[in-house]
C-alpha cells in the first residue's frame, strides 16, 4: 500500500487512519496480553488527548513533557500536542528530579504526561522550582490514590474532558491539525551533553519526516513491518524509529511489558526491524556464549563446527557474494540445526534489517550476527541530524565504517578531520540559543559534528574519535583515546575503559570489568568473590585483564598510524562508572574531564610509578541517597610491542 | 455493636499458648483496626510467630478467644481462617519450588474457584470463563509486584527477594481481609527491604488490606506501621504508636538489655 504523503505527524496519522484503519499502529503487553491500538483507535485517542489539552488551555507553540518507559499513550500524547501545534519534549525517564529542572524550565513546560508514580513524585518534588508546570497526567494510577489531585489527574480524566470538548466543538481538532505546517518544530530533544548544559535541539516535521522517509527508501520499510520500542523516548533514535519512521512507513510500534521482559517480548513479537546499541548485541552474545559453555558436549561441538562454517561464508551469503556449493550445503544444514534455533532464541527469526549505532562495534561481534543470517548494519547521526547522516546500504556493510551519506545528505571532512554534515535532516536551531546554533552551523549550512573521521576508498565514513579528544602525546604523535578504548571494549571481559596520554610520554588506562563475564570466568575457575569490588581486585582477574591489554597492544603494533598508542600501565576500577555519579552520560558515554578530576590520585599513581593506590569516592544510589566506596587498587604494567613497519 | 467495635477487624482476648511446660504466649490481648498496618515485634523467641500461628489457626491456644470481623470464632483452624479471609506469608517461604511464578500465585485463587474438578479438567464453559477471570486477577498482582519477567520461571530458581514477592503475591491472590506477614524482610539486603516496604504500603493503600506483620528489625517496622505490639518472653510489654513504643523503657531494655 502507498506510503503517506502528508507533511506533519498528526496529518500523516489521520492519513494512516483513513488508509489502513484496522492495521495495528501500536502494541503494548499489559497483564500478560498484547493489547493493540489500530491506526483508527490511535487517531481517536490522539484526538481525545488533544481536545483535553485544548480544554485546559494548551495552545499553539506550547510544549508538553512526556516522561516514562515506552508506552503507546506517551507516543500518542506527543502526537496530541503536535495536533494542537505544540511541541513534544520527551525526558529521560531515569533522570533524577534535579536533572529534570533545567529541561522543564528551558522548554517552558506547563503540561506533562507521565507514566507512573515514580515520575509523578519527581515532578511534585520540583513544584517549587518549576511553578509553571500546572498540569500533570499519569497513565498508571498505582500508588497515586491518596495524592492531592488538584493539578494531578489520570489520563482517563484528560480523555474524558477531551470527549466533552469534542462534542461541544466538533471539527476543532481537525481544524487545528490542518493549520500545522512542515516548517513547525515538532520535538525538542535535549542533548545529554558531555560538557556544559543540555541544549534543546529543535527538529521540524520536514527534517524528521525527511529522515524517516529516507530510511524507508533505503530498507523498504512498510506497514507490514514490526519494531520494538524499548530505548529511552528522550533519545533521538527512539523518536526517529518509533515516531518518524513509524509515520513514514506505517509499521507497528511494539512496547514491551517492562524493561526486564524485552527479550521475552521480542521472542513473542518477532520484530522485522530492530535497533540496538552495540552493548545490547554484546549482552545477547555474552549470554549465548555462557549458555553454550553450559551445554552438553554434543551441542557444544555442533555449535563450534557450524559457527566456523558461518564465520567462513555466512556474511558472504548475506551480501550475495559467490560461495562454494559445499559451503552452501553446510550452511543450509547449519541453518536448520544451529542458526535458525539461535535466531529464534534471540527473538530475531523475522528480522529483515537490524541496526546499531552510537558506539563502535567490535569486528567479532558484528561478524557473529551477520554470519548467522541477521542483516546487521550501522548508521550514523546525531540529535542535530535526526540520527540520520550516514547509513550502510545492503551489500555494502563493513564493521569499521558507518556507511555512505544517507539519501538527501552530504558529508565533508573539515579541519582536525572533523565530520561536517548537510542536508534534509538538520536541526532548525538550538532552543533559545542562537549563539550555540551559530557555533555549530557554518556559512555553507554544514553542521559541525565534533566527530573526527576519515572517508575510505569506497566512500564510506569511518569515525575514529571525538575531534576535541584527538590530541598529541608528549612526542607529538596522535592520541585518539576512543580508538584505543573501543579496542579494549571489544574484549568481553572489559565493560568500559578510559585511557590517558594527552601530553604524556606513555599511555595509561582505567578499566571496568564486565561483572557478568568475569564473574562467570571466575566461577569456572573456583575463584570465590563476594561482590563487584572483591572481584575487580582479585589478582587472577588482574592477570586476565593484563592478557587482554597485551593482546590489544600486539594488535595495535601492526598499525602504522596508531601503533605507538599501546598501553603501558593500567588499573582496574573498584566501581562501575555510572551515569548516576555523573561519570557517564545518560547514553553511557564517558565524561572524560569529570572522570579525570574525580580520580586524580589514581592517574597520579599510574604515572608516578606506584604499585598501588587507595581511593575513596562518593556514589549515588537510584533513590538519590549518597554513600562512599573505597578500595586500594593495584596498578599493573603491560608489555608493549615494537611497531611493525614504523621508523621508531 | 459499638462504632469502635465495628472498626475492629480482629480482637485477640487473653490468648495463652504453651507447649508442654514452655509458655510461648501468656495472656495476650490486642486488637487490629480495619485498614491499618499493625506490627508485632519482639526479640528472637518472644512468641511472635506463635502469635501469628494462633491467628492463622495453625496453633490452638489453650486459653483465650478471637473475634474476627465482629464474630467470635468458635473453632480456629487454617482452612476456616482462610475462608474467612485471612491470608499469610511464611518466614521460610512455603512455595511450590518446581512450579512457575504464575502457577504459584494461581494456587492462591483455589478457595475462590466455584467450578468442580470435572469441569476444570476438561476446561468446559464455566470453568474456562472462571479461569480467565482468575488469571486476570493474578495478572494484576503480577503487574503490581513487577514480576512480569519471571511469570513462567520456576520459583525455585529465583533469588530469595523475588521468592518473597511471589509468596506475597500468592497471599494477595486470596483477596484477604486480613493479611499476615511473617518476617517479610528477613534475609533481605537494604534495597530489597525498601522494595518490600513499598509493596506493603502499596498493598495497604491500593487494596485497602489490613496487615499484621511480624518483624524483629525495629527500624523498618517503625516507619511503616500505624500501631505496634511488643512481645517479650511470651508477654505483651507494650502496645501503641511507634513513637510511644520507642520511648517505652520496657521495650528499650528488652531490646538492648537492662542497664546495670
Amino acid at each position: 500500500m502507498a506510503h503517506p504523503t502528508e507533511t506533519t505527524f498528526p496529518r500523516v496519522l489521520m492519513q494512516h487512519a483513513a488508509q489502513r484503519p484496522a492495521r495495528p499502529a501500536y502494541r503494548e503487553k499489559y497483564l500478560g496480553i498484547w493489547q493493540t491500538d489500530t491506526w483508527r483507535a490511535a487517531a481517536d485517542k490522539v484526538r481525545s488527548i488533544a481536545a483535553g489539552l485544548a480544554h485546559l488551555g494548551f495552545k499553539r507553540g506550547m510544549s508538553l513533557a512526556v516522561i516514562g518507559d515506552n508506552r503507546p499513550f506517551l507516543y500518542q500524547a506527543m502526537l496530541a500536542a503536535q495536533a494542537l501545534g505544540g511541541v513534544a519534549v520527551p525526558l529521560y525517564q531515569d533522570a533524577v528530579a534535579a536533572e529534570m529542572v533545567y529541561v522543564l524550565k528551558d522548554a517552558d513546560v506547563r503540561f506533562a504526561i507521565v507514566e507512573d508514580q515514580e515520575q509523578v513524585d519527581k515532578l511534585l518534588e520540583l513544584s517549587e522550582q518549576v511553578p509553571d508546570l500546572h498540569h500533570i497526567f499519569y497513565i498508571d494510577p498505582r500508588g497515586l490514590r491518596n495524592y492531592d489531585h488538584g493539578h494531578l489527574k489520570p489520563i482517563d480524566a484528560l480523555m474524558a474532558m477531551g470527549a466533552a470538548h469534542q462534542a461541544a466543538h466538533p471539527g476543532f481538532i481537525d481544524a487545528e491539525i490542518a493549520q500545522g505546517s512542515e516548517e513547525d518544530v515538532c520535538v525538542i530533544l535535549y542533548t545529554s551533553g558531555t560538557t556544559g548544559r543540555p541544549k534543546g535541539v529543535c527538529q521540524t516535521y520536514r527534517s524528521m519526516l525527511g529522515a524517516g522517509r529516507g530510511a524507508c527508501q533505503v530498507d523498504g520499510l512498510n506497514d507490514q513491518d514490526d519494531m520494538m520500542a524499548y530505548l529511552p523516548m528522550a533519545w533521538v533514535g527512539d523518536f526517529l524509529f518509533s515516531m518518524a519512521q513509524c509515520m513514514a512507513s506505517g509499521f507497528t510500534v511494539n512496547c514491551p511489558e517492562s524493561r526486564e521482559t524485552v527479550s521475552a517480548d521480542m521472542k513473542e513479537i518477532g520484530p522485522t526491524y530492530y535497533f540496538a546499541p552495540p552493548r545490547v548485541y554484546e549482552g545477547l552474545l555474552t549470554s549465548v556464549t555462557i549458555r553454550m559453555e553450559d551445554a552438553g558436549r554434543l551441542k557444544r561441538s555442533m555449535f563450534g563446527f557450524f559457527m566456523s562454517v558461518a564465520r567462513r561464508c555466512g556474511a558472504d551469503l548475506l551480501d550475495g557474494r559467490p560461495v562454494s556449493t559445499t559451503d552452501r550445503l553446510l550452511y543450509a544444514l547449519g541453518n536448520l540445526l544451529v542458526y535458525g534455533p539461535l535466531r529464534n532464541t534471540l527473538g530475531m527469526t523475522r528480522i529483515r534489517v537490524a541496526y546499531t549505532a552510537g558506539e563502535a562495534i567490535g569486528p567479532d561481534l558484528f561478524r557473529f550476527y551477520r554470519s548467522i543470517g541477521i542483516n546487521l548494519k550501522q548508521l550514523y547521526g546525531q540529535t542535530e541530524s535526526c540520527a540520520y547522516a550516514c547509513i550502510q546500504p545492503d551489500g555494502q556493510v563493513k564493521y569499521d565504517s558507518v556507511g555512505v551519506p544517507s539519501p538527501g545528505m552530504e558529508i565533508r571532512i573539515g579541519d582536525n578531520s572533523e565530520v561536517l554534515v548537510r542536508g534534509v535532516s538538520l536541526l532548525k536551531e538550538y532552543y533559545r540559543n542562537p549563539a550555540a546554533t551559530a557555533e555549530v552551523i557554518d556559512a555553507d549550512g554544514f553542521f559541525h559534528t565534533g566527530d573526527a573521521g576519515v572517508i575510505d576508498s569506497d566512500g564510506h565514513l569511518r569515525i575514529i574519535d571525538r575531534a576535541k579528544d584527538v590530541s598529541k602525546m608528549a612526542d607529538g604523535k596522535v592520541f585518539a583515546p576512543k580508538y584505543i578504548e573501543n579496542k579494549l571494549k571489544f574484549f568481553s571481559f572489559i565493560k568500559e575503559a578510559v585511557v590517558f596520554g594527552a601530553g604524556r610520554e606513555s599511555i595509561g588506562a582505567f578499566i571496568n570489568i564486565d561483572f557478568e563475564a568475569v564473574g562467570n570466568w571466575a566461577e569456572r575457575r573456583n575463584i570465590a568473590y563476594s561482590g563487584y569490588i572483591d572481584l575487580a581486585g582479585n589478582p587472577a582477574v588482574g592477570d586476565l585483564i593484563r592478557e587482554c591489554v597485551e593482546k590489544m597492544n600486539e594488535e595495535l603494533s601492526g598499525e602504522q598510524m596508531l601503533g605507538h598508542a599501546q598501553i603501558a600501565r593500567f588499573l582496574i576500577l573498584h566501581k562501575e562508572l555510572d551515569p548516576d555519579d555523573d561519570e557517564l552520560t545518560r547514553t553511557r558515554k564517558v565524561r572524560r574531564g569529570f572522570v579525570e578530576g574525580k580520580y586524580r590520585p589514581l592517574i597520579d599513581a599510574l604515572y608516578g610509578g606506584l604499585g598501588e593506590q587507595f581511593i575513596e569516592t562518593d556514589v549515588r544510589f537510584e533513590d538519590g541517597r549518597t554513600g562512599k566506596v573505597s578500595a586500594t587498587l593495584r596498578i599493573h604494567d603491560a608489555r608493549t610491542f615494537a611497531v611493525q613497519g614504523g621508523r621508531s | 455493636m459499638t462504632d469502635a467495635a465495628r472498626d475492629l477487624i480482629l480482637e485477640v482476648r487473653g490468648v495463652s499458648l504453651s507447649f508442654g511446660g514452655v509458655h510461648a504466649l501468656t495472656d495476650i490481648s490486642f486488637d487490629v483496626r480495619r485498614g491499618e498496618i499493625r506490627a508485632i515485634i519482639g526479640p528472637n523467641g518472644a512468641g511472635k510467630s506463635s502469635m501469628l500461628n494462633c491467628i492463622n489457626g495453625a496453633y490452638r491456644p489453650q486459653k483465650g478467644e478471637f473475634i474476627f470481623d465482629g464474630q467470635p470464632i468458635a473453632e480456629v483452624n487454617p482452612h476456616r481462617m482462610a475462608s474467612l479471609g485471612v491470608a499469610r506469608t511464611f518466614q521460610n517461604l512455603a512455595l511450590f519450588k518446581g512450579m512457575s511464578v504464575l502457577d504459584n500465585i494461581m494456587t492462591g485463587r483455589t478457595l475462590r474457584m466455584k467450578s468442580n474438578l470435572l469441569l476444570q479438567a476438561f476446561r468446559l464453559g464455566v470453568a474456562e470463563r472462571e479461569e480467565t477471570a482468575h488469571r486476570e486477577y493474578v495478572e494484576n498482582i503480577i503487574d503490581f509486584l513487577g514480576i512480569q519477567a519471571w511469570r513462567k520461571t520456576p520459583v525455585g530458581t529465583l533469588p530469595y527477594g523475588l521468592q518473597k514477592r511471589v509468596d506475597l503475591g500468592r497471599a494477595l491472590a486470596m483477596e484477604p481481609k486480613l493479611l499476615l506477614l511473617d518476617e517479610p524482610m528477613a534475609g533481605m539486603n537494604v534495597e530489597e527491604k525498601q522494595d518490600m516496604c513499598r509493596f506493603i504500603l502499596d498493598v495497604n493503600d491500593e487494596f485497602g488490606t489490613t496487615i499484621v506483620l511480624i518483624e524483629h528489625d525495629m527500624s523498618v517496622v517503625m516507619d511503616i506501621s500505624s500501631r505496634v505490639v511488643v512481645l517479650d518472653y511470651g508477654r505483651k510489654i507494650a502496645d501503641g504508636s511507634p513513637d510511644e513504643v520507642r520511648a517505652n523503657p520496657d521495650v528499650i531494655s528488652a531490646y538492648l538489655g537492662t542497664e546495670h
